[in-house]
């Protein structure tokens, strides 16, 4: 008899499971996807770009119901799962109505953080993280009205980018004193803080806000300087908790997210995470490519390669923020002596190389990353590149031709 | 005060592209060329086929003069205390200044000094001045540091300054000895004309020279010499023609005095064989085919140059080979005689009008007679009455306070003579310096200078110049000169007319000076001064215009030149006889000593020229050595302790410079070389001239430029970069640098004991790169780079590492010359090199037809296996023909296994 799974969840993670499932499993499981929005999973990366009117709704789809059916996996939108019973391997869904599963796949994924300070309740203030926080966005920037997004983190610039874009006079908040801090050093944050200025953003780093104001609707932002910026709205990214509500409820180890092993398994051998719900080795991934990872990683153990295993992503992050790339992976801090440093300030320019012992531990770069994924695994070789030091900050294709020998020999 | 300012005559200002020919600016071979102007202050440069010393060849340097015309490192106005003023008001600071002078000091307190590059009319009238009007024979010029010997060689042996052969010489000769003399590099075009020889009629070449030069390794013998032992190979060899039947009994005995004592005086020198070999630290082989090839071949021409001259027994020497030729009988005959090759454009005019201090005028001294007879032709006031000061002992008076007024006109004193350092210095306590330039960018002169005059430069100006073989030939101008520039002989008669002398200085034009100075020539002459032009003193304007070249003597009378002289004697002494002159011991004016144990050569590289004012403009000539440096032997690099391609400290008792060490057994151990190139305009910490002792010869005064007692130690440079930029950049003058031409704009190369790192931030400073948008810092290679882009160009490239590197430097000057950078090029800027590596050249060693070694190698290893097959395939080497002992060197390296 067919396996029952349950993947609970229908993001990208979820969905892009489901597609490793067609490559490495086919025919193993039947297949049952419960999601709480509305609509089959779309590429979260991209709701920024439908914002700023960069591209239309059908481009950030991902499967159609369609494609669900053709698979033979039962796709259920619009509805969440309230309860988790591992002993009667069953979860129960808000309708009242209840699945069983021999296995199941939590793909909750996370949820939008509010501050803790007054005034976050008020009507205008709002996060940005599902399809259904655009139409209110859309309107306000479509309105030219003042807004601040509060969150200098990727998910807030893209968001101011969209607004902006839309037409809304967008403030970027932030209370550190760089863009990005977790991801880039203060130079190339510096970069990247020049070009969102570029795209008609004010950024203000620095700046703690202590309170929303407004009597019916958000009116301004009282940071802890005292000083005040009035606003029409307030757009909330200041980052992301773990959904882990079903987890803990069903008395699964937790972490900041679901606590899971190289197989992606919980301590309970049939309950899986992947995603940004699960924490393995410590690492709570807020992007969507160790998403895709694990899902891989999962479907190919089950389609009976045992040795497939997830040992972590490197951390990076590699990605076109607003239309600008950004890259950055490993120990891009370093002790800042041995760096590599490439600026241009007229091209918007600036890459990082950080070096230890002639090998390469960290990067960051801003307004290029075409050589993200040659960096990236020069980190994890741990390769020695003391004889292309010279070239390394100009990428792969450069270092790769050397200098012809007949010229070289000339000289 | 009424200023008149002739302009050119505007039928001789082309701007319409009308081919004018006219005479080269660089060396004494005096090529005619053919420039035709592009009515954009540009012209395209040929040689004159026509002209007689070259036939149509011009060598590298002649052939880049097109690239030296733009005027944006150009004097445009003059100033006085560097303040822009007008012309009046200059000329008006000049005559005061050497008025008050004279009022207070005396006629013998003042004094000018001159150049080799001044046509003969600025020569004449400046010598007419001083020593005419001003009353004081205080003018010389810096031929005294390139012919002076051999002025008093020949003097001293013919009774005149005579050069008694022509080029033709070369051509017939079946053997051509070359003393002294890098041919191939200084003089290619003769150079040339010695390789037709030996392919048309085998002649035979020998190179005396301590350096195994590029002319030594084409030659058939090298006699790697001893350095200052020239003398004892020809004392030997005059022995040894006494002792092989060799002597023209008939010549010597009817047209020669001194001989008996000239042959004792050799036999003490250089008693045997064996015991002149070993002076001259050669073999006994080596001695005995020259001297058995030279006693054996009655058509041998021995030509010398700075090698014999630069010397504290430089006249000596000269005399040495005098004495030979006059022994054999080898002398004004076709393919025979001694032949003295010039550095100078118009050293040889300069000679003739007088321009050294101990001569009066048209090869007159100072006898009474003389003094007279030129006083009457002048109608002159003051004439001086003995020789002046020569160029060492002129600026010696100035550092004792002695000459307290000096205008220098187109020459670097600073820079070129011995001691210059001291020179600089010396300029500084003159109560009175005019100078008359073409170029902003000098070193030490203008700076000193109370007066500047912007003169106006080759190319502009209107005169004639002699050759080595007396041949006057016509510079014509085909520019009009730029800003407020005048020519030389105006701003002199200017400033006469201003001290009063208006009448004898009234000339309108070159052509009048000219004739003025033929007529003199010919003034109460009968004979006994060879040197008479006087059939060109009647001379129209058109005449002159039109004026062919002309080998003097020319009487009036006589419709064609003098090709040869002497043949049949016939010389300037009152017997009509030469002499042949007995030489003292041979020996070093300064042994090497403990503290400065080697011996400092210096000279010309081969596409350079003096202190690079000209050639230093152009890309083509920057390329085949870029930068100062100096040649060392293996054995000596080892025993100082020095690296190919590092970079050491000369030192002398004068001075002290840094200089890139290339350690070549083309040296003698015990022997250093290095170029005379590069001074501060144009570098810093590599003025050879600041090296070189004030050791003259007793006779000529000529110092001693080639035997400097020095010591070399290695200099830790922790780094090296350079500099790519648009326009010229003032640099630090803590900072050894040396900067080159390349197309739209300049590369500097720089060195530095400091560490890359903080080297950059302080040059970043300098060159206000702090606000620059291109930045790249790479301590793990220690490599810093810095650019500034303007309008999508490149305007200045700051790169500095740990060593030099060259694929950087291609790269650097790549993109300067590219009009716009695009996005994808940008990413690539502060590169090591280019992102495609295929754009990067390797050394030029063809400057004519821009052929770089890699592409002869390539040639090479395509079958193409001797000079003549590179040349069909590649052109290299095909028309100035200097690069040809290097291709040849080349191939050879290419035949030896890896």
């Amino acid at each position: 008899m067919t396996e029952k799974l349950l993947i609970i969840g229908n993001g990208m993670a979820s969905v892009r499971l489901c597609e490793e499932l067609a490559a490495h499993a086919p025919g193993r499981f039947e297949t049952s996807v419960v999601g709480a929005e509305p609509r089959p999973g779309y590429n979260r990366v991209l709701l920024s770009a439908l914002l700023a009117g960069d591209i239309g709704r059908d481009a950030i789809a991902l499967r159609d119901e369609a494609w669900y059916g053709a698979q033979g996996i039962r796709l259920v939108t619009g509805q969440t799962v309230t309860g988790l019973d591992p002993a009667a391997r069953t979860a129960h869904l808000a309708n009242g109505t209840a699945l069983s599963f021999d296995r199941v796949v939590l793909a909750t994924g996370s949820s939008a953080i509010r501050l803790p300070i007054p005034g976050m309740t008020l009507p205008g203030v709002t996060t940005f993280r599902d399809f259904a926080d655009l139409p209110a966005l859309q309107e306000a920037a479509r309105l030219n009205r003042r807004i601040a997004v509060i969150g200098g983190g990727l998910l807030g610039i893209e968001a101011a980018y969209g607004l902006a874009k839309g037409g809304a006079k967008v403030t970027l908040v932030h209370v550190m004193d760089r863009l990005m801090e977790r991801q880039l050093d203060r130079r190339t944050a510096a970069f990247l803080k020049r070009a969102v200025e570029r795209k008609g953003i004010r950024v203000l780093l620095n700046a703690q806000t202590q309170e929303v104001e407004g009597e019916d609707k958000a009116q301004a932002l009282l940071f802890a300087d005292g000083s005040r910026l009035p606003v029409d709205m307030v757009v909330v990214a200041v980052g992301v908790r773990p959904n882990t509500g079903l987890a803990k409820a069903a008395d699964l180890p937790v972490g900041r997210g679901v606590l899971v092993d190289d197989g992606l398994a919980t301590v309970v051998p049939f309950i899986h995470a992947i995603g940004e719900c699960a924490e393995h080795r410590g690492q709570v991934y807020g992007l969507v490519e160790p998403a895709y990872e694990q899902a891989r990683v999962l479907a190919r153990r089950w389609g009976g390669d045992t040795k497939a295993a997830y040992e972590g992503t490197a951390l990076s992050t590699n990605l076109k923020v607003s239309g600008i790339p950004v890259f950055s992976a490993g120990d891009f801090l370093g002790d800042g002596n041995d760096d590599i440093l490439l600026e241009d300030r007229g091209a918007g320019l600036c890459k990082r190389l950080v070096l230890k012992d002639n090998r390469l531990i960290g990067a960051a770069m801003v307004g290029e990353a075409e050589d993200a994924v040659w960096y990236k695994e020069l980190i994890r070789a741990g390769s020695d590149i003391s004889a292309i030091r010279e070239s390394l900050i100009f990428g792969r294709a450069f270092c790769e031709t050397a200098p012809s020998r007949v010229l070289r020999e000339a000289a | 005060m009424n200023v008149s300012m002739p302009t050119p005559d505007p039928s001789t200002i082309t701007h319409a592209p009308a081919p004018v020919r006219t005479t080269c600016a660089y060396c004494g071979v005096g090529c005619g060329v053919v420039a035709t102007a592009d009515g954009k202050g540009g012209a395209t440069i040929a040689g004159d086929a026509a002209h007689p010393a070259n036939q149509g060849r011009l060598c590298v340097k002649g052939a880049a003069l097109g690239e030296t015309l733009a005027t944006g490192h150009r004097l445009l106005h003059p100033t006085i205390h560097g303040v822009r003023t007008t012309w009046n008001r200059a000329l008006d600071a000049v005559t005061k200044g050497f008025r008050d002078t004279i009022e207070r000091h005396g006629p013998d307190a003042v004094a000018l000094y001159l150049s080799g590059q001044l046509l003969t009319e600025d020569y004449y009238v400046a010598n007419k001045l001083m020593k005419g009007f001003i009353g004081s024979a205080n003018v010389d010029t810096n031929s005294r540091l390139c012919m002076a010997s051999t002025v008093a060689g020949h003097r001293r042996a013919f009774g005149a300054d005579i050069v008694p052969g022509c080029y033709e010489d070369l051509d017939e000769a079946d053997l051509v000895v070359l003393t002294g003399s890098n041919t191939a590099w200084c003089h290619p075009v003769l150079w040339q004309r010695i390789e037709q020889a030996r392919t048309r009629r085998g002649t035979r070449v020998v190179v005396i020279d301590p350096r195994r030069t590029v002319t030594a390794d084409s030659a058939d013998l090298h006699l790697a010499v001893a350095p200052g032992m020239d003398a004892v190979l020809f004392a030997r060899l005059l022995v040894e023609i006494a002792e092989g039947g060799a002597v023209d009994t008939n010549y010597v005995t009817r047209h020669t005095d001194g001989f008996e004592a000239a042959l004792a005086n050799a036999r003490e020198i250089a008693p045997s064989r064996a015991d002149a070999a070993a002076r001259c630290a050669l073999t006994e082989q080596a001695l005995a085919a020259f001297l058995d090839w030279w006693i054996e071949t009655p058509r041998v021409v021995t030509c010398f140059s700075q090698g014999i001259n630069q010397s504290a027994q430089g006249t000596d020497k000269v005399n040495a080979i005098l004495n030979v030729h006059l022994a054999a009988g080898r002398i004004g005959r076709p393919g025979c005689g001694p032949f003295s090759l010039t550095g100078q454009p118009n050293a040889m005019g300069g000679r003739e009008v007088g321009g050294l201090a101990n001569q009066l005028a048209a090869h007159m001294g100072f006898s009474p007679d003389e003094v007279d007879r030129v006083g009457r032709f002048w109608q002159a006031p003051g004439m001086a009455g003995k020789e002046g000061r020569k160029a060492v002992s002129m600026f010696e008076a100035i550092e004792r306070g002695e000459i307290r007024a000096l205008w220098v006109l187109c020459t670097n004193p600073a820079a070129s003579l011995p001691r210059a350092d001291a020179m600089r210095s010396a300029l500084r306590q003159l109560d009175f310096l005019a100078v008359s330039e073409v170029s902003a960018h000098v070193d030490g002169l203008a700076e000193a200078a109370t007066v500047v005059l912007p003169s106006a430069a080759w190319g502009e100006k209107n005169g004639t110049v002699t050759n080595s073989e007396r041949r006057i030939s016509r510079q014509r101008p085909f520019l009009a000169p730029p800003g407020e520039a005048q020519p030389d002989w105006w701003q002199i008669c200017e400033v006469a007319r201003r001290l009063g002398h208006g009448q004898a200085f009234d000339f309108a034009s070159p052509a009048a000076i000219f004739r003025e100075h033929a007529a003199l020539s010919a003034f109460e002459n009968d004979g006994a001064r060879l040197f008479d032009i006087g059939g060109l003193a009647d001379l129209t304007d058109q005449a002159y215009d039109a004026l062919e070249p002309v080998q003097w003597p020319l009487p009036s009378g006589r419709d064609a030149g003098t090709q040869r002289l002497f043949a049949d004697g016939g010389f300037a002494h009152a017997d009509g006889c030469a002499r042949l002159v007995p030489l003292a011991p041979p020996a070093l004016s300064a042994p090497p000593t403990a503290e400065h144990p080697l011996l400092l050569n210096t000279g010309r590289v081969r596409d350079h020229w003096h202190t690079m004012t000209r050639t230093g403009l152009s890309p083509r000539l920057a390329q085949h050595r870029n930068a100062p440096f100096v040649e060392v032997h293996p054995a000596d690099a080892e025993r100082f302790g020095l690296e190919d391609g590092a970079f050491a400290a000369v030192s002398t008792r004068q001075g002290q410079v840094e200089l890139r060490v290339v350690v070549t057994d083309s040296q003698q151990p015990g022997s250093i070389f290095a170029p005379i190139h590069w001074t501060d305009a144009n570098a810093a910490r590599a003025r050879v001239g600041s090296l070189v002792h004030a050791r003259t010869d007793p006779v000529s005064g000529q110092p001693d430029s080639k035997t400097v007692p020095a010591s070399i130690r290695p200099w830790a440079m922790q780094a090296e970069g350079f500099i790519a930029s648009r326009r010229r950049l003032p640099l630090p003058a803590w900072l050894s640098h040396a900067r080159m031409t390349v197309a739209d704009g300049e590369i500097v190369h720089f060195a530095s004991p400091r560490a890359p790192g903080a080297l950059h931030d302080l040059l970043s400073n300098w060159l206000n790169l702090w606000t620059s948008p291109l930045h790249q810092r790479n301590p793990a290679a220690d490599l810093y780079r810095s650019a500034s882009i303007v309008d999508h160009r490149l305007e200045i490239l700051l790169s500095t590492g740990p060593r030099r590197d060259e694929d950087a430097i291609a790269w650097a000057t790549d993109l300067l010359a590219r009009e716009r950078i695009d996005a994808a090029t940008r990413r690539f800027i502060l590169a090591g090199r280019a992102p495609d590596p295929g754009l990067r050249p390797s050394r030029q060693v063809c400057a004519c037809f821009g052929v770089d070694e890699a592409r002869i190698e390539a040639a090479a290893r395509g079958g193409a296996d001797s000079v003549e097959a590179i040349g069909a395939a590649l052109k290299a080497g095909t028309n100035c023909g200097s690069c040809r002992p290097e291709i040849r060197k080349i191939l050879e390296g290419c035949r030896q296994p890896a």
